[in-house]
C-alpha cells in the first residue's frame, strides 16, 4: 500500500539520500507525511518505515514523542496560543479563554467546521512580542482580542490564500545539486579525515 | 541625551542600538536575507580569510577570540572544539536552531534575517575543525526560519559556498537543513543528536560529558549554537583582537538579549558582553526605558526559564558569568523576563514549572514524577486550594531533584545571602531542576505570597507521605 503521491515518493528518496544513515530522515518524512495528509496516518508510517528501513512500529515511537505530529484529524488551521511566561506576565490567559469563547470549543479540540483546532502552547520564542501566537507555526505578534477576531474572520473567508494549510510548513525546499554535492557517506564507510585537509594545509602553507 | 534605540518593523521585536552590532549589523535591511544584499555587506569576506589560511590556524583565531557558547552553558567554543578525539572519522557539526527556553528570542531573528552569516559560519567551523557533512537543526514550530534557511542554502549552493570545491578551493562540505517537530528537551544537545538519528528526543546518560568524543551515529560531534557560529564571518574578517576589544576580557563581544514582561520597551538588543548591567538593559533609556506604568520591579529572571531570580538588589549586575554565578543565578540564554509590583508570584511561578513539566522526557523519575507533582501543588496554591503543608512539600518534592542546597540571589530586605550556581541533581538533565527552580526561587524571596494563598485553609485531610532522595 502506498501513501505518498509520485512526486512526495522522489522528493522522500531526495532527502534520504542527504543522510549518512536512512533513519535520520524520519522525522523530515513524518513532515512530508503531514504535509500530504494534514495529518500522520498509518499507512503512512508503515510506508516511511519501508522507505528508511524499519518497522512501522518504530515509526510510531518517534513520531509519538513530537507534539506537531497529529495521529488524528485536525483543523485546516491549528491555532497556538503560547501560555508560557513572558505570555502569560501580558495576559495570554485571557486572549486563551477569548479563543474558547470566540471559536465555542475548549483548548484542544477543533470546531466542527474543521477549520479550526485550538492548542494551549508553549513558548514561541517571540516573548518580547506578548501575547503572542501560532497559525500553522506562523507566529502573530502582540495579539488583543479584537486582533484575534480579525484574525479569525479573515481565516474563516473562503477566499483567505494567506496562510497555507496545517501541514504545510516551509514553502520552499532545500534542493542539492548533484553536480554540487558532497555526497553523504555511512559512517562505517569512512575511516580517514576528509582529503581536503592536507590539500588546503599544503595550499597554505 | 543618549539617543534611544530604534523598533525596526521587518524584525519584529529587535530594536537598533549605537552600541557595536557583530550579529545584528544587517538587520536594518529589509532584505537582509538574500544573498545580493549579503555579499554587498562583507558577506562570506570571512570564509575567503579562513581559506586562505590552515585549518589551524582559523581554529587558532577562535580559541584566541574566547568565543563564549550562547546556547545557555557558555562554554568557549574555541576550546569544545580541541574536544574531538584525534584519528577517529568522520566527525559532524550540528547546529542547535531549537531555540525554545521560556523567554528566550534571539537564534529565530537571526536564522530569519541573516541566514546567510549562520551559513558562513557553519562554513568557518567545518573548515577549523575538518568536517565535511554539517547538520543545521531549525526548531519545527519555525516555519518561516525554515524557509529562510532553504533559500540561502540553495543560493549558496548554486553561488558555489557551500558543496564541492568551495570558492575554488579543495574545501567540500555539505550543509543540510534538518528540523525538529515540537519538543523543548530536544535542545539539549545530547537529545538533538537523538532527534537527529531519528529517535525520540531523549537525551543520552553522561559521561561522556561532550558529544565531541561520541556523538552523532556514535562520532565525534560538535554542537553549537545558532548565535555563536553566527559571529564566526566577523571574527575571521575582523581579527580576534578588534573582537576582545569589545567586551571584557573574560566575556568578549556582543550579545543578543531579549528582555520581555512588564517593561516599556520589551524588545532584543545586542548589547556589549561582560559590561552592560541588567539595570541599563531594564532601566536604559536606549534599551527598555524602565518598568511599565513606572511601577516597582518585583523580580526579573536573569537567564531564561530555567534561572533563579533575581530581584532590585542585583541589578547592578554586569552580564558577566563570573559574578552572576556566585550572586546565584545563571546568564543562560540571554533572556530576561520581568515582573513588575502588580504581578501575582506563584501564578507566574506557575507557568515556568507547567512548561518544564510538560517537556519532561520522562527518562528519569525524578523529573517526571517530580516535575508533575510540583505543577499539581503549585496549581493548587494558585487556585486557592493549597495549604500550609503544601509549602513544605513543594521543598521536598524538588529536594528529591536537586538534593542539599538549591541557588537563590541574595537579598537586603529578607536578609538572605547569596547561594552560588549550579545546583546538585538526581537527573540527567536540567530540565528536572528547572521545574523546581522558579518555585524555589518564588518560595524563598516571596514566601508572604505563598502564605496568603493557603492563609486558612486546613492540612486536616492531609496524608502523610515519605519522599527520600
Ligand atoms: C534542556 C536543555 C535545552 C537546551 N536548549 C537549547 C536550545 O534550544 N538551543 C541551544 O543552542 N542550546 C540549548 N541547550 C544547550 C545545548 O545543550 C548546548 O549546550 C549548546 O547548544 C551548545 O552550543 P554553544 O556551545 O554554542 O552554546 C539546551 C540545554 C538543555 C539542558
Ligand atoms: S531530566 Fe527530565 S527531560 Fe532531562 S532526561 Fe531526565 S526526564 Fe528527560
Ligand atoms: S513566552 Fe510566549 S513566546 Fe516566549
Amino acid at each position: 500500500m502506498t501513501f505518498f503521491t509520485e512526486e512526495n515518493l522522489e522528493l522522500a528518496h531526495e532527502i534520504i539520500g542527504r543522510y549518512p544513515k536512512q533513519r535520520s530522515a524520519m522525522i523530515p518524512l513524518l513532515h512530508l507525511a503531514q504535509e500530504q495528509a494534514g495529518w500522520v496516518t498509518e499507512e503512512a508510517m508503515k510506508q516511511i518505515g519501508g522507505l528508511i528501513g524499519t518497522s512501522s512500529a518504530e515509526v510510531l515511537g518517534t513520531c509519538s514523542f513530537y507534539e506537531m505530529f497529529k495521529r488524528h484529524e485536525v483543523g485546516r488551521y491549528v491555532v497556538n496560543i503560547c501560555t508560557t511566561m513572558s505570555c502569560a506576565l501580558m495576559g495570554a490567559e485571557e486572549l486563551l479563554e477569548h479563543a474558547e469563547t470566540r471559536l465555542g470549543i475548549k483548548a484542544g479540540s477543533t470546531t466542527s467546521d474543521g477549520l479550526f483546532t485550538l492548542e494551549g502552547a508553549e513558548c514561541q520564542a517571540a516573548c518580547t512580542e506578548a501575547p503572542c501566537l501560532q497559525v500553522n507555526y506562523r507566529h502573530k505578534y502582540r495579539v488583543t482580542l479584537s486582533d484575534f477576531d480579525h484574525l479569525i474572520d479573515e481565516l474563516a473567508d473562503p477566499k483567505n490564500e494567506g496562510t497555507p494549510r496545517h501541514g504545510v510548513l516551509a514553502q520552499i525546499r532545500q534542493h542539492i545539486p548533484t553536480e554540487r554535492s558532497v555526497g553523504a557517506m555511512h559512517p562505517e564507510s569512512v575511516n580517514a579525515p576528509p582529503v581536503w585537509i592536507e590539500e588546503q594545509k599544503e595550499a597554505n602553507s | 541625551m543618549t539617543e534611544r534605540g530604534i523598533p525596526i518593523p521587518h524584525a519584529p521585536g529587535f530594536i537598533a542600538n549605537k552600541t557595536p552590532r557583530i550579529v545584528t549589523s544587517r538587520f536594518d535591511y529589509e532584505d537582509s536575507f538574500t544573498i545580493a544584499r549579503y555579499e554587498e555587506t562583507g558577506g562570506y569576506q570571512g570564509l575567503r580569510t579562513a581559506l586562505s589560511r590552515t585549518p589551524e590556524a582559523v581554529h587558532g583565531e577562535v580559541r584566541d577570540a574566547s568565543l563564549l557558547g550562547r546556547g545557555g552553558a557558555g562554554f568557549p567554543a574555541g576550546v569544545k572544539w580541541g574536544f574531538c578525539p584525534p584519528g577517529v572519522w568522520p566527525r559532524y557539526l550540528v547546529v542547535n536552531g531549537d531555540e525554545s527556553e521560556p523567554g528566550t528570542y534571539k537564534d529565530r531573528l537571526l536564522m530569519e534575517l541573516d541566514p546567510h552569516q549562520l551559513i558562513e559560519g557553519c562554513l568557518i567551523a567545518c573548515y577549523a575543525i575538518g568536517l565535511s557533512q554539517c547538520f543545521l537543526y531549525v526548531r519545527g514550530e519555525m516555519a518561516v526560519a525554515q524557509e529562510r534557511i532553504a533559500q540561502a542554502l540553495n543560493e549558496a549552493y548554486e553561488a558555489g559556498y557551500i558543496g564541492k570545491n568551495i570558492l575554488g578551493t579543495e574545501f567540500s562540505v555539505d550543509i543540510v537543513l534538518h528540523w525538529g517537530a515540537g519538543a523543548y528537551v530536544v535542545g539539549e544537545e545530547t537529545a538533538l543528536i537523538e532527534s537527529l538519528e531519528g529517535n525520540r528526543g531523549m537525551p543520552r546518560l553522561k559521561p561522556p560529558y561532550f558529544p565531541a568524543s561520541i556523538g552523532l551515529y556514535g562520532q565525534p560531534t560538535i554542537v553549537n549554537n545558532v548565535e555563536t557560529l553566527s559571529n564566526l564571518p566577523w571574527i575571521l574578517s575582523n581579527g580576534f583582537e578588534a573582537f576582545k576589544a569589545i567586551g571584557t576580557e573574560t566575556s568578549p563581544g556582543t550579545r543578543m538579549v531579549a528582555v520581555s514582561g512588564h517593561v516599556k520597551r520589551p524588545g532584543v538588543y545586542e548589547i556589549v558582553n561582560g559590561t552592560t548591567t541588567f539595570r541599563d538593559l531594564i532601566y536604559g533609556e536606549t534599551m527598555c526605558g524602565g518598568i511599565r506604568n513606572d511601577a516597582a520591579l518585583k523580580a526579573f529572571v536573569p537567564g531564561g526559564g530555567s534561572a533563579p531570580w533575581f530581584t532590585a538588589d542585583q541589578l547592578d549586575l554586569p552580564f558577566e558569568a563570573s559574578q552572576v554565578g556566585p550572586e546565584g543565578s545563571m546568564l543562560g540564554s540571554g533572556a530576561i523576563m520581568v515582573m513588575d509590583e502588580t504581578t501575582d508570584i506563584p501564578a507566574a511561578a506557575l507557568t515556568l514549572t507547567k512548561f518544564y513539566a510538560h517537556e519532561s522526557c520522562g527518562k528519569c523519575v525524578p523529573c517526571r514524577e517530580g516535575g508533575t507533582w510540583l505543577e499539581q501543588i503549585m496549581r493548587r496554591i494558585v487556585n486557592g486550594s493549597g495549604t500550609k503543608r503544601d509549602l513544605d512539600l513543594l521543598i521536598e518534592v524538588g529536594e528529591t531533584i536537586c538534593p542539599g542546597d538549591f541557588p537563590h540571589a541574595s537579598n537586603k530586605e529578607k536578609g538572605l545571602s547569596a547561594v552560588p550556581f549550579p545546583y546538585k541533581m538526581t537527573t540527567i538533565c536540567f530540565v528536572g531542576p528547572s521545574a523546581f527552580a522558579p518555585v524555589h526561587s518564588a518560595l524563598t524571596l516571596f514566601k508572604e505570597e505563598f502564605e496568603a494563598k493557603v492563609a486558612g485553609n486546613s492540612d486536616r485531610n492531609y496524608v502523610e507521605v515519605t519522599i527520600s532522595a
